[in-house]
């Protein structure tokens, strides 16, 4: 049976993790490939990175650290954060990455997501999507959140399956930072609505949180961010929790 | 030894060398015919879409070469796919080494299965030393049925093969690459027969 997925978000800034991060036994706490390192131990299923920095030299600081991520990790992973054209994603490909994400430029550019498709196959793209409910709508947010559109989540969700994402990473920005849990009604909608994997993300606290994404919001895979760096929350001892509640999970 | 990886514009073949180098070896990738029958061992990595690959293949000559090489070799997701007849993907020929047909996953669950799944094996050759219902990864829209040539299986709305062997030509749909110790382990096994 598929197991549902654990992922662990790593925030990057010129080349390192950024948020404050206490691991113990860490030689470089602040260095991306060590954390990933250490996430791949503890049972995380996946990794996604997600570049912040708005630098010149970003490309190049971030298809370096792709390289040495893909050298030290022997589980997939995701890049994603200011990927706009082909081009960016052929090099973060290139370099080991196993998919690449994108947001902003896909509501820009819908068509991107026909060409990259096309170009490397839909399982390594990701269409990441942040929405918040607005008078009742869940409506799509850009630029991190700052960008307000008038497009609908559900609307944007089919299109992007249809031009050929291969997931959705969809953030619900009213959970996201709140540790309250997941969006639970919009993800459940959501993987009703499309027939590719959705992945959670925002909102996550404890761990009956992920056990609700999964199984009222039917989400095939959960990520979180602070929980996780912060140790409130340990992968495995999250994934014995779900496999007692009769989650399938990689254990 | 030498391993050499096909070259045809397959994706993510970074981490595969990765992987092997883990295992001491030093891989080469390249789309000459005549490296790669010389190799002693090959591997038929794969990502990205059937027909796309199969011209690639046709323009150096490889759908001819592969299929008489006398060397183990081991196609890997796509490249597995395409060691049989035919795949619903594009409706494209594959080189009919394994003759069954490749079909499309149902709408009935998530298309494509991305993630890990467990998988059930016969113990031979690549899966020595590998549990029972280990869990791999796995990315695809379009599966192997099950045939006498199934040395592995997984269940995704049905049984289907998730890895073959038919003399020297070996096959598994996961990433090894990508599925952790027992993804080396089974790699290192395909790096001793």
């Amino acid at each position: 049976m598929i197991a549902k997925r654990i992922i662990p978000c790593l925030d990057i800034k010129d080349g390192r993790t950024v948020k404050g991060i206490n691991f113990i036994n860490l030689i470089d706490a602040g260095d991306p490939v060590e954390l990933a390192k250490r996430y791949t131990i503890e049972g995380a299923d996946e990794l996604v990175f997600l570049d912040i920095s708005a630098t010149e030299q970003k490309r190049k600081t971030l298809s370096d650290l792709v390289l040495r991520v893909a050298e030290a990790l022997d589980i997939p992973f995701t890049v994603g954060g200011g990927v706009s054209s082909l081009k960016d994603a052929k090099i973060l490909l290139k370099n080991g990455a196993d998919k690449v994400s994108i947001n902003s430029a896909a509501v820009k550019n819908p068509n991107l997501i026909n060409e990259m498709s096309n170009a490397f196959g839909n399982q390594c793209v990701v269409v990441a999507i942040d929405a918040k409910k607005i008078n009742n709508k869940w409506i799509v947010h850009l630029v991190g959140g700052k960008e307000k559109t008038n497009i609908s989540l559900f609307d944007w969700a089919s299109e992007v399956e249809l031009r050929g994402a291969g997931e959705i990473l969809f953030t619900s920005m009213d959970n996201d930072g709140t540790k309250n849990g997941f969006a639970n009604s919009a993800l459940h909608k959501l993987s009703k609505i499309v027939n590719i994997p959705v992945i959670a993300s925002g909102g996550a606290g404890n761990l009956k949180h992920f056990y609700e994404a999964f199984e009222i919001g039917k989400a095939d895979a959960a990520l979180a961010a602070s929980v996780f760096h912060y140790d409130e929350i340990r992968i495995k001892e999250l994934k014995e929790h779900l496999q007692k509640k009769n989650i399938p999970v990689r254990l | 030894m030498n391993v050499i990886i096909i070259d045809y514009d397959a994706g993510n073949v970074r981490s595969l060398q990765f992987a092997l180098n883990k295992l001491g070896v030093n891989s080469i990738l390249s789309n000459d015919p005549e490296k790669i029958s010389s190799a002693d061992k090959v591997i038929f990595p794969g990502q990205g879409q059937a027909s796309s690959a199969m011209i690639k293949l046709k323009k150096k000559g490889l759908d001819k070469v592969i299929p008489n090489l006398k060397q183990p070799l081991l196609g890997i997701c796509l490249g597995m796919q395409l060691l049989c007849l035919k795949t619903k993907e594009g409706n494209t020929q594959g080189l009919g080494i394994i003759k069954i047909n490749v079909e499309k996953f149902p709408d009935t669950v998530k298309v494509p299965q991305m993630g890990w799944n467990t998988v059930n094996h016969l113990s031979r050759n690549l899966f020595k030393g590998i549990k029972q219902d280990a869990y791999m990864y796995l990315v695809h829209s379009f599966y192997v049925p099950l045939i006498d040539e199934t040395s592995a299986h997984s269940f995704y709305s049905l049984n289907y093969s998730v890895a073959i062997e038919k003399n020297n030509f070996y096959g598994v749909q996961f990433h090894p690459e990508k599925s952790s110790n027992d993804g080396l382990l089974l790699l290192e096994n395909f790096l001793k027969i």
